[in-house]
């Protein structure tokens, strides 16, 4: 047996008879090198990190964040409005809402002003100066969410303290930087789904008499329909799961929002606010929160899947 | 007569449910140049492919049949494919430089047989330059990125590059189909040259080219072998009326 | 027709009025943060330690903590993701379950909220595996952050390299890992320099994940298992607290200016990513 091993080493291979007994030609491998099966077990290894840590996450923050759910109850934990860790009242009602009235009022305007800006640079911009707009928008994307914090904190929130009154710190402050957060997700597989909407489809409008605009709006937009719908649901992801930016601007009362310039606080607030003195009870609701916003993300993300399916149906 | 250096023995080539090949039977012998003409889609890649065993590279690929290098089978459980790739190189239709310098171009294959050596690796290079009839017009800019030589010199050089690694049988797929009539006729006499020391297997779609560089040729025809004879009978007196319709040009 | 004509022309004033808002936006805030920020900035600024919580002094350790925190998560996400890239392109089947389930969980990686990364961040490293609040849980949380764009511009890198250069190399007795080390890899190295160049402005950035895992000590981090402030959570705590709107400026200012040479640096990259294909 020893002398075996040894002769396998200094040949340098290893035998894989059993395997290999019933393939045909087509499928032989002869004498890997040692080296080469341990290298591709390496790669297949590293593979399999981004698996390994998708499984990590959900186990580690259902683990910390599921007890105190089922201990207070779903219902409570959801539709109560009464925040209050002190009290050992933890419903996060108010923050959902908020949540969702600040990703939706930063859609409201993003996303038409993302469209639009996408059939400008897809169709009516000069391909240079198209370009040159991706370009700017992807600078657009790379700026920290921080720094559109900070710009939203010196300049939005006093603006609208000075013009339209309350204390600045608003649904609508955070609703301006979001979205302009968000345009640059919405622009870009807007864009995206446009160009790749076969030139025949125009070409055959064009010829059928209808106008430029009018091949955009009856043909072009209808076959990049679902390209559109996924950047939206994206951008409305990366709205919902925004943080810093959120957090610097909207005022962050647990209260639910009476008009847009009323102050808000999203469920991201909560955690970067919390987390850092937050322990026992208190802590673990804001895992569950975190839960809360993982299982959001993970539907959307679905959603996308699915759309992009029907888009490819659609295309066939 | 020459001495046998492949035979291949019933081969047939299958991709998923297609059949590229139907039973091939071929002896080649050494240090001679065989063609392989035929319409494209015939097969006559996919052959020369199973000399190499490259087809094995396209998923779905089944292989049957035997092919023997000096009487020993290549599609064997324990036969290493490195090994049997060491003896037949191969110079595809498009001349495939490595984004690397002229030098490390043709010291890629020693290097990873493992020569290090750097006198040797030089050695290697300026002999395989050489034998490829490259080296007088490159020797003072090996350090140059090779895929600034003009396509007939990327020829030569992926052909020194296949000479540096001291095989004993070359393929060719079509491989003047990319190059100008100057830099294809440069071709033709390095093939010529070669056999002295090598075996040359080319698959070409130009006849005439088959006919002025080859001592054997074979026709494929829809994944058959058709007819495999001297160059000389094949051309003037074909045996079968197939082959003399394509060789007339009356084919389809 | 004529009618048709004019409704075409407005809208299409509309569309490019919806292409200048967009140049508006973006040119605003860079040149206001640029404008505003700039008095702020001297020798001292990013060489001084800073002092009293911020409010004075400038902003060194911070840089450092951002340099430190930045490379630690290269060293670990690149050979991952570009292993894991090397796998999907040149290993797995195509459409095996495997590989199926890589990319679908490198997608939902990607588009996983920094806070809830931040979440797990403390919960795992800071807690579970005792690391605390150091350089190197946040630069573990912050190397799963920018995998998923590492993994997919080193997949597109491979997939850009020409199938023939693969064919001559097995051709020539060339193993499969040596043709991979030696040819394909040297060829995808401008892609994969692409993504880390993205993975990088990422890094710079992020602000959330990080204070849940690196913490937020100002001092300066001799170790792996120190406590760091990055420059980007050093901005908020300025901004939010109100420390200093002075040095928040400052601090904002090199953050853009950092962000505006990396953008260039990845265009710069993608361009010659481009350029290298086209010689081929």
């Amino acid at each position: 047996m020893g002398k075996m091993i040894a002769n396998g080493l200094t040949a340098g291979v290893v035998k894989v008879e059993s395997e290999e007994k019933n393939r045909p030609h087509g499928q032989q491998r002869f004498r890997p090198l040692n080296i080469e099966r341990g290298i591709e077990f390496l790669l297949k290894l590293s593979a399999a990190i981004a698996i390994l840590a998708i499984i990590l996450i959900s186990i580690f923050i259902f683990a910390r964040g599921i007890p105190l759910i089922l201990k207070i109850g779903l219902i409570d934990f959801i539709f109560n409005l009464k925040w209050s860790p002190s009290h050992g009242s933890y419903g996060i009602a108010a923050m959902l809402v908020g949540s969702l009235v600040v990703t939706l009022s930063s859609l409201i305007w993003a996303v038409p002003l993302g469209i639009s800006s996408a059939i400008f640079m897809a169709e009516i911009a000069p391909p240079r100066i198209g370009s040159m707009l991706g370009r700017m928008v992807e600078l657009l994307a790379g700026i920290p969410s921080v720094v559109f914090g900070f710009f939203g904190l010196i300049v939005i929130v006093p603006f609208i303290r000075t013009h339209l009154g309350g204390n600045g710190m608003s649904v609508l402050a955070g609703a301006i930087i979001l979205g302009i957060m968000i345009l640059p997700t919405i622009i870009s597989i807007s864009r995206d789904s446009i160009l790749t909407v076969p030139a025949e489809y125009k070409e055959g409008s064009l010829a059928l008499g209808a106008t430029h605009m009018q091949s955009i709006k009856g043909v072009i937009l209808p076959a990049a329909r679902s390209g559109i719908i996924t950047a939206i649901i994206l951008g409305m992801g990366r709205a919902i799961g925004e943080t810093m930016a959120v957090v610097m601007v909207t005022g962050n009362s647990t209260i639910i929002p009476g008009s847009i310039l009323s102050p808000v606080r999203t469920m991201t607030s909560n955690i970067v606010l919390e987390m850092g003195y937050a322990s026992g009870d208190h802590q673990a609701a804001l895992f569950a929160t975190g839960a809360v916003l993982f299982i959001f993300i993970v539907i959307l993300n679905l959603v996308v899947n699915i759309s992009i399916k029907a888009g490819k149906n659609y295309a066939n | 007569m020459s001495q046998l250096k492949l035979k291949s023995e019933n081969i047939k080539v299958f991709y998923k449910d297609f059949q590229a090949l139907y039973d091939v039977n071929m002896d080649i012998e050494e240090n001679r140049v065989t063609a392989l003409i035929g319409p494209s889609g015939c097969g006559k890649s996919t052959f020369l492919r199973t000399i190499n065993r490259l087809n094995e590279l396209i998923e779905g690929t089944r292989t049957e049949g035997q092919i023997y290098l000096d009487e020993q089978p290549i599609y064997e459980k324990d036969r290493d494919v490195v090994e049997l790739r060491k003896k037949v190189g191969m110079v595809f239709q498009k001349p495939s430089v490595f984004p690397m310098s002229i030098y490390e171009n043709v010291a890629y294959g020693p290097r990873i047989h493992g020569i290090k050596d750097r006198k040797r690796l030089s050695e290697i290079v300026e002999r395989s330059l050489k034998a490829a009839n490259l080296w007088n017009e490159i020797s003072d800019r090996l350090n140059s990125p090779a895929a600034r030589l003009s396509g007939g010199q990327q020829q030569r050089l992926v052909i020194a590059r296949v000479l540096a690694v001291e095989p004993e049988v070359i393929l060719m797929d079509e491989p003047a189909s990319a190059l100008d009539p100057i830099s294809t006729s440069r071709l033709e006499d390095l093939i010529v040259e070669l056999k002295k020391k090598y075996t040359i297997v080319i698959v070409t779609h130009n006849m005439q080219q088959a006919a002025r560089i080859s001592d054997y040729t074979g026709f494929f025809l829809n994944g058959q072998l058709v007819e495999f004879s001297s160059t000389d009978e094949l051309f003037v007196n074909p045996r079968d009326k197939r082959t003399e319709d394509y060789i007339t040009g009356r084919f389809g | 027709m004529l009618t048709n004509n004019t409704g075409d022309k407005f809208i299409k004033v509309f569309f490019w009025l919806s292409g200048l808002i967009i140049v508006a936006i973006l040119f605003i805030i860079i040149a206001y943060i640029i404008v505003k920020g700039i008095s702020a900035i001297s020798l001292d600024f990013i060489f001084e330690a800073p002092r009293r919580a911020g409010k004075e002094g400038g902003i060194w350790t911070t840089i450092v903590s951002t340099v430190y925190l930045t490379v630690v998560s290269l060293i670990i996400a690149v050979p991952v993701g570009v292993g894991s890239a090397i796998h999907l392109e040149e290993y797995a089947p195509r459409r095996s379950w495997f590989a199926t389930l890589v990319n679908l969980t490198a997608e939902t990686l990607a588009g996983i909220p920094s806070i809830v990364f931040g979440l797990f961040g403390f919960v795992f490293f800071v807690i579970f595996l005792q690391m605390g609040w150091s350089i190197i849980s946040g630069s573990l949380t912050m190397a799963l952050m920018i995998l998923p764009t590492i993994t997919r511009t080193a997949q597109e890198a491979i997939l850009a390299v020409p199938a023939e250069y693969r064919e001559n190399s097995l051709a020539l007795g060339a193993s499969k890992w040596q043709t991979i080390s030696r040819v394909v890899l040297p060829s995808a190295v401008p892609g994969i320099i692409t993504g880390i160049i993205l993975a990088i402005g990422r890094a710079v950035g992020e602000t959330a994940a990080l204070i849940l895992t690196a913490g937020s000590s100002l001092g300066m981090p001799e170790g792996l298992l120190d406590p760091a402030r990055t420059m980007s959570v050093h901005l908020y705590i300025l901004a939010m607290e109100g420390i200093s709107m002075d040095r928040a400026f400052g601090t904002a200012f090199l953050i853009i200016v950092l962000i505006v040479v990396i953008n260039y640096l990845a265009n710069l990259s993608l361009r010659r990513m481009s350029y290298v294909n086209r010689q081929i």
